[in-house]
C-alpha cells in the first residue's frame, strides 16, 4: 500500500513537471504545445551529451543541459511561434507538433536512436531507499519529487510576488491592455517557452537518469497532456491535483488490471473529464460556450 | 458533370484519367506502388478534408478512425469472415459508430478541447486492438487474406492499382459534388460561422455530427482497403504519427479544397521516395542509409512548419496564384470578381 502511495506520488511529481510547460504556453499564449513531451526528450539528450560528449563532471553538466533547455524553448518561439501570432491557434499547434519532430530529428541525427543512459554516462549511483511499510524508491525518484516540489513552489512564487510573473500573468488574461499598458507581451510569451521548456527539461533529465533515454520519450509528455486538461488547460493550480489524481489512476491499473491498460487510462481520465467537466478541476468556462 | 465546367477542364481531365489508366503498362512496379499508396493515401486526406477542411472540426484521432477500419478486416478475417462483401460494410458501420461517438462530444466542446477528446479516442482504439492482439496471442500482428469477390481477386500491384485509384477518383468526385450540396454548404458555413449559420437555420449539431460520420466511415474504409493491401494489421502501423502525417497533407496540399487534399496526400507520399532519389543521385550508392530515416522525417517536418507560418493555403495557394498571374497577364491585378 505504501508502495502504490509512493510511486502514484513519484509519478504524479513528473507529469506535474511536464505538465506546468503545457499551462504556461497555454496561459501565455492560448496555444496547446504539442512539442512539450519532446522538449523534455531534449533536456535528457542535453545532459547525456554534456555528462558524455563533453564530459564534464555530473553538476556542471546539470547546469548545461537546464542552460540547453531554457535556450531551447526561447529559440522555438523567436524563430517559429512568434511567426504564428495571428494565424488560427491550430495552425499554430501544429508548427508545434513540427519542432517536436524537428526536435526528434536532431537527437536521432546526434545520437541515433539506441537507447541511451545518462546516468551511467555521470556515474551516478542510484541505490533504493527504503521507505517504512516495505516500500522501496529510487534516489532520483525522491529527488523527482523534490523537483517537483521545488519547481511549482518557485513558480508560485515568481507569478504571484515577482514584478515579471505578475507582467506574465496579465499578458496571459488580456494581452491588448497589456501591451497598452507598456508590457513587452512578445518578451512574456519568449519567457514562458522558455520556462515551459525548462521545467519539461528537468522532468526529462530525471527520468533519462532515472529510467533511460531514447528519441521516443516524448510518449510520456503526451499523457501529461491528458493531466492538464484534467486539472483545467489555463490552471496552474490544477495542475498538481489533477498530476496526483492520473497517477493514481495509472498506478493502480497496472497493480491491479494489466499495464496495457494503465497505459491508455490518462486518456480514460481524459474523456471522463471531457464528458463531465471540459474545463477541467480548476480551469475557467471562458473558451466554452455551447452550441 | 457539371463540376468540370469548361472544355479546358474537360480535356485536361481526360487527359489525367487516360495518362493514369496507361501508366501501369508502361512504369516500374515501384512506380505503380507508390502511386497505389497515394491514391489509399488521398483517400484518407479526403476523409479529413470532409471534417477539418469542410466542417472546421479539429481531429487528432484520424489515425484511430483508420485503425478501427483496419482492425474490422483483421478480426473478421481472424473469425473465418474473409469476404470483402461481408468486412467492407462492417468496417463503415464500425466507422459510423465510431463517429457518432467522437462527434457526441463536439456538441459541447470546441477546438482544442475537441481536439484532444478525438486524441483519447485514438489511443482507446489502440488500445482495443492491441488487447485483442494479445488476447489471442497475435503479438505481432493479423493476418489478412487476399481481397476477393467470386472469381475477382486483387493480387498484383498493377490490380491493385486501378482498384485504388478507381476508389480515390470516386472519392474525390464525392468529395467536389458533396462541396456543392446542401449538406457541404452547410458543413463550409458552420466552419465560417458557427453562429451565423445556426441563425440562417442550420441545424449546427446534425451537421456537425454528421461530418464526423460521414469522415469517419470514409476513413474507416480507407483503413479497410489499407489492410487488405497490405494483408496485415497490426497497432504499431497506427501511431499519432500517421494522424501528423494526415494533417500534414491537407495542410501542405492547402486547407479546404479538394485539389488540395489529393495534392497533399501525393506530395506526402512521394516525398520519401524523392528524397531516396535525390540522396541516392547525390552519393552514388551505400553509406547514407542510416542517416535517411530522419532526413525524411526531419525534411516532413520543415515542410509542415514552413507551409503553416509562409502559405497557409499550400501548394493549391501556390498555383492559383500562378495561374492568376498568366491569366490577368498583363494586367497585375485581379478583376472584383475573384477568379474561381
Amino acid at each position: 500500500m505504501t508502495q502504490v502511495f509512493a510511486s502514484t506520488l513519484v509519478l504524479a511529481s513528473l507529469y506535474a513537471l511536464v505538465g506546468v510547460g503545457y499551462v504556461l504556453i497555454y496561459r501565455a499564449s492560448r496555444v496547446l504545445s504539442l512539442a512539450q513531451g519532446d522538449l523534455m526528450m531534449f533536456g535528457g539528450y542535453a545532459l547525456f551529451a554534456a555528462s558524455a560528449t563533453l564530459a564534464v563532471p555530473p553538476l556542471v553538466a546539470i547546469g548545461l543541459a537546464l542552460g540547453a533547455s531554457f535556450a531551447a524553448g526561447l529559440a522555438i518561439y523567436v524563430v517559429l511561434m512568434r511567426r504564428m501570432a495571428g494565424h488560427p491557434v491550430f495552425a499554430a499547434v501544429l508548427v508545434t507538433v513540427s519542432v517536436g519532430i524537428l526536435l526528434r530529428v536532431v537527437v536521432v541525427l546526434a545520437y541515433t536512436d539506441e537507447i541511451r543512459h545518462p546516468a551511467a554516462a555521470m556515474a551516478i549511483a542510484n541505490p533504493p531507499i527504503a521507505l517504512p511499510g516495505g516500500a522501496a524508491v529510487s534516489t532520483i525518484d525522491a529527488l523527482t519529487v523534490g523537483a517537483a516540489a521545488l519547481v511549482l513552489t518557485a513558480l508560485y512564487v515568481f507569478l504571484r510576488g515577482s514584478r515579471l510573473g505578475i507582467r506574465m500573468r496579465a499578458a496571459g488574461e488580456r494581452p491588448l491592455l497589456a501591451a497598452q499598458r507598456g508590457i513587452d507581451f512578445r518578451g512574456v510569451f519568449a519567457l514562458s517557452w522558455a520556462l515551459a521548456s525548462l521545467t519539461g527539461g528537468i522532468a526529462g533529465m530525471l527520468y533519462a537518469t532515472n529510467v533511460r533515454l531514447e528519441p521516443g520519450a516524448g510518449v510520456i509528455g503526451l499523457r501529461a497532456f491528458a493531466v492538464v486538461l484534467v486539472g483545467g488547460l489555463d490552471s496552474l493550480g490544477g495542475v498538481l491535483p489533477a498530476a496526483l489524481l492520473v497517477a493514481a489512476v495509472e498506478v493502480l491499473t497496472v497493480r491491479y488490471g494489466n499495464p496495457l491498460l494503465a497505459d491508455v487510462s490518462p486518456f480514460a481520465c481524459l474523456l471522463v473529464m471531457l464528458l463531465l467537466r471540459p474545463w477541467g478541476i480548476a480551469g475557467t468556462r471562458e473558451e466554452l460556450d455551447r452550441v | 458533370m457539371a463540376v468540370v465546367d469548361t472544355w479546358p477542364r474537360r480535356l485536361a481531365l481526360g487527359v489525367l484519367l487516360a495518362a493514369l489508366a496507361m501508366l501501369p503498362r508502361v512504369a516500374s512496379p515501384l512506380v505503380i506502388e507508390v502511386v497505389s499508396q497515394a491514391a489509399l493515401a488521398a483517400i484518407g486526406a479526403l476523409a479529413l478534408h470532409l471534417l477539418t477542411g469542410m466542417a472546421g472540426q479539429v481531429s487528432l484521432g484520424h489515425a484511430g478512425f483508420l485503425a478501427a477500419g483496419a482492425f474490422s478486416v483483421g478480426i473478421l478475417a481472424e473469425s473465418g469472415w474473409t469476404s470483402p462483401l461481408v468486412s467492407l460494410p462492417a468496417a463503415a458501420v464500425v466507422g459510423a459508430l465510431l463517429g457518432t461517438a467522437v462527434g457526441m462530444p463536439s456538441l459541447r466542446l470546441k477546438g482544442l478541447y475537441l481536439a484532444l477528446g478525438t486524441l483519447a479516442m485514438h489511443y482507446v482504439v489502440l488500445y482495443a486492438g492491441g488487447e485483442y492482439q494479445a488476447r489471442w496471442g497475435l503479438n505481432t500482428g493479423i493476418s489478412v487474406p487476399p481481397l476477393a469477390v467470386g472469381s475477382l481477386r486483387l493480387r498484383t500491384s498493377a490490380e491493385w492499382y486501378y482498384a485504388l485509384v478507381g476508389a480515390a477518383a470516386l472519392a474525390t468526385a464525392a468529395c467536389l459534388n458533396l462541396s456543392r450540396s446542401r449538406v457541404g454548404r452547410a458543413w463550409i458555413a458552420i466552419r465560417d460561422r458557427e453562429v451565423a449559420a445556426a441563425s440562417l437555420g442550420i441545424a449546427v449539431a446534425r451537421y456537425k455530427l454528421s461530418a464526423f460520420v460521414a469522415s469517419a466511415v470514409v476513413t474507416s474504409l480507407a483503413g479497410a482497403l489499407w489492410a487488405y493491401q497490405r494483408s496485415f494489421v497490426s497497432v504499431e502501423a497506427f501511431g499519432f504519427g500517421v494522424t501528423v502525417e494526415y494533417i500534414a497533407m491537407i495542410v501542405i496540399g492547402g486547407m479546404g479544397s479538394v485539389l488540395g487534399a489529393v495534392v497533399g496526400a501525393a506530395f506526402v507520399t512521394l516525398l520519401p521516395y524523392a528524397i531516396d532519389a535525390a540522396v541516392a543521385a547525390a552519393r552514388g550508392a551505400g553509406g547514407a542509409e542510416y542517416y535517411l530515416f530522419p532526413l525524411k522525417f526531419g525534411a516532413f517536418g520543415v515542410l509542415m512548419a514552413v507551409f503553416l507560418v509562409a502559405e497557409p493555403d499550400g501548394l493549391v495557394g501556390i498555383w492559383r496564384r500562378a495561374r492568376n498571374w498568366v491569366v490577368l497577364w498583363p494586367l497585375r491585378y485581379r478583376p472584383l470578381a475573384p477568379l474561381r
